[in-house]
């Protein structure tokens, strides 16, 4: 029998079963009667859903009559005389308040950045005065996993980034018969911006977030603590094969993606009846040895930001799993803004450099 | 004598071709507080993960309140499964929830309450559990007592009939051990639930349990079925007296 609500005279009469379903369809009722009593002598069963009824209604002061033993000792174990704590209401901040918390907390930021950069030096200056503790076998591990394993994706985007370029660029060469200049821009372009920036980005959702997750993890699950207990630096021990391996890894891959990409241009050149031949001499002809190392140089300080950011937002990684999952968006947000960053400064040095 | 409500015969266990429990039969009365214990290793945590359908038995067969557990699929395996609650060793609190919202979640997602009487209940299973005061609080920063504590009152949601408790005590200092098995036996006074408590904790055990079921490793399987009292004053084997007794082999 479901539950039922009859308010007579100022008593209301509760009956057949006070479950989550039948106290669903009585609750708002019960909610707004004007009742001074419930008569709960016709209740059948009653769950949790019924208890916090009739807990509601005896805390507005309405007395409850006729409810069988069991029950009204349950109703009774919460001890219904006495008011539940209600939700905290959150004091509204000042807009000074707010402006002195948001700086406070940038400048620990930045000053955490920089005590983490400052980690950095000291564990790598240990290891140039002590080569034989670095960790090889966990930096080829990395290496493997953040460069090898990349090689399809990093190819697969490189020479389409190769085709898609070539032809945009075809279609206004074309109009002044300056076809077999496509190669030139599509060698300059992928060698100075497009080959490091791409892979970069490639590894910043790749890498960067996988080694905020996995060090995010480790945090969580204590064993960064169990690493320090150890007399283990996590700096060392952790941060230094990922950076060594990424940073070194990042300019090969991008060798690879200006190759591929470079594939990918000359078979859309193929098709505007210029051999691969005459598309790479034109394209080697115009790339300087200066674009080149800048191009990698500026990949190798790319990779560097991403490793030292992912495993920085891991190493500050909160408690429980959105910590974790929050920390590898964060890795990769704050990569790709430090790649935009940096890829800006690095145009603005090479411009006065005359590279 | 009433029908159990908890009905186990001849489970046997088995990850791939690691068999951990053959031939294990017993059942629970209703507002019986189960024990099942044993040395570590014995398969009381694989035993648990059977009995409230996380694992499919290679043989045997388990009703829960009247209703067979091993023969149900679908949305009526669901349905049994909601009708239990399960507090697991860690809590399994959701990080990213509070206190409060962990409780509210079932409620949220099963009951047809409005917002404001879900959310009364939820704040009368935190009352229930004496973390009244902490329901606006993160589980990570409450101890491993309070959490444990908000996992039964997540358990508790839904007014399930059964409660299955995993290592409720474990990791827990003895004060606040022996709060947990007070509150267990208030909530099985109060609520007349039916508990099944997986332990190896002896002070718990007797605290705590009508009868015990002891399992383990050497013998694939269970070697004793009885009240703590009986088990430690009269061991049937060596293996139960070496536990209830702390001896060693």
């Amino acid at each position: 029998m479901t539950a039922t609500l009859t308010l007579r005279d100022d008593t209301l009469l509760l009956s057949g079963r006070l479950d989550a379903t039948g106290c669903a369809a009585i609750w708002p009722a019960a909610r707004s009667s004007a009742a001074t009593t419930v008569d709960a002598s016709a209740v059948d069963y009653c769950d949790g859903a019924g208890i916090a009824l009739l807990f509601e209604l005896s805390q507005r002061g309405i007395r409850i009559d006729g409810l069988s033993d069991g029950y009204a000792a349950m109703l009774q174990a919460l001890r219904p005389d006495q008011p539940l704590a209600q939700r905290a209401t959150a004091r509204r901040a000042g807009w000074i308040e707010v402006l002195g918390r948001v700086s406070a907390r940038t400048l620990a930021s930045v000053q955490d950045r920089i005590a983490f950069l400052g980690g950095i030096t000291v564990a790598a200056r240990s290891l140039l005065l002590s080569p034989q503790r670095f960790r090889y076998a966990a930096t080829l591990d990395v290496a493997g996993r953040a460069g090898a394993d990349a090689l399809p994706i990093v190819g697969l985007i490189s020479f389409l980034l190769g085709v898609i370029l070539a032809f945009q660029s075809a279609i206004p060469m074309k109009q002044f018969g300056a076809e077999l200049f496509v190669a030139n821009l599509v060698g300059l372009g992928l060698v100075r911006e497009l080959s490091p920036l791409m892979t970069a980005v490639l590894l910043a959702g790749r890498t960067g977030a996988a080694f905020a997750a996995e060090l995010g993890t480790m945090k969580t699950n204590q064993e960064i603590d169990a690493l320090t207990t150890m007399g283990l630096d996590p700096m060392r021990f952790l941060v230094l094969p990922r950076l060594v391996a990424v940073t070194l890894m990042t300019p090969l891959l991008t060798v690879l993606a200006e190759v591929i990409g470079l594939f990918g241009g000359g078979l859309v050149l193929l098709t505007l009846d210029i051999p691969l031949k005459t598309a790479f001499s034109q394209a080697a002809q115009t790339v300087a040895l200066t674009d080149y190392v800048g191009g990698l140089f500026k990949a190798a300080v790319f990779g560097f930001g991403i490793a030292a950011i992912g495993c920085w937002r891991g190493l500050r990684t909160g408690s429980g799993a959105q910590a974790v999952g929050d920390a590898a968006t964060s890795a990769v947000v704050t990569s790709l803004v430090f790649l935009v960053v940096s890829d800006g400064l690095f145009a603005l040095a090479y411009y006065y450099l005359g590279w | 004598m009433s029908e159990p409500i908890i009905r186990v015969e001849q489970l046997t266990c088995a990850y791939g071709p690691v068999t951990v429990l053959r031939d294990v039969s017993f059942s629970v009365q209703a507002g019986e507080v189960f024990v099942i214990l044993g040395g570590s290793g014995c398969g009381k945590s694989t035993l648990l993960r059977h009995l409230i359908g996380l694992e499919r038995p290679a043989a045997g067969r388990i009703w829960l309140d009247g209703a067979e557990l091993t023969a149900s699929e679908g949305a009526a395996r669901q349905a049994l499964m909601r009708g239990f609650g399960v507090a697991y060793q860690s809590g399994a609190l959701f990080g990213s929830l509070s206190v409060l919202e962990n409780v509210l979640l079932p409620l949220n997602e099963f009951t047809s309450l409005d917002p404001a009487a879900r959310e009364l209940v939820a704040r009368l299973k935190l009352r229930q559990v004496g973390l009244e005061n902490y329901a606006d609080y993160m589980p990570a920063a409450l101890s491993g007592g309070m959490q444990k504590r908000a996992a039964i009152a997540r358990a508790l949601a839904l007014d399930p009939r059964i409660l299955f408790l995993d290592e409720p005590s474990a990791g827990l200092d003895p004060v606040t051990g022996a709060e947990l098995d007070a509150l267990i036996k208030r909530l099985a006074g109060t609520l007349g639930l039916t508990f099944v408590v997986v332990t190896h904790e002896l002070a718990s055990i007797f605290a705590i349990a009508d009868r015990a079921l002891m399992l383990d490793k050497s013998a694939q399987g269970m070697i004793a079925l009885d009240t703590p009292q009986q088990l430690r004053d009269h061991p049937p084997s060596a293996p139960v007296r070496r536990f209830f007794h702390r001896e060693t082999a």
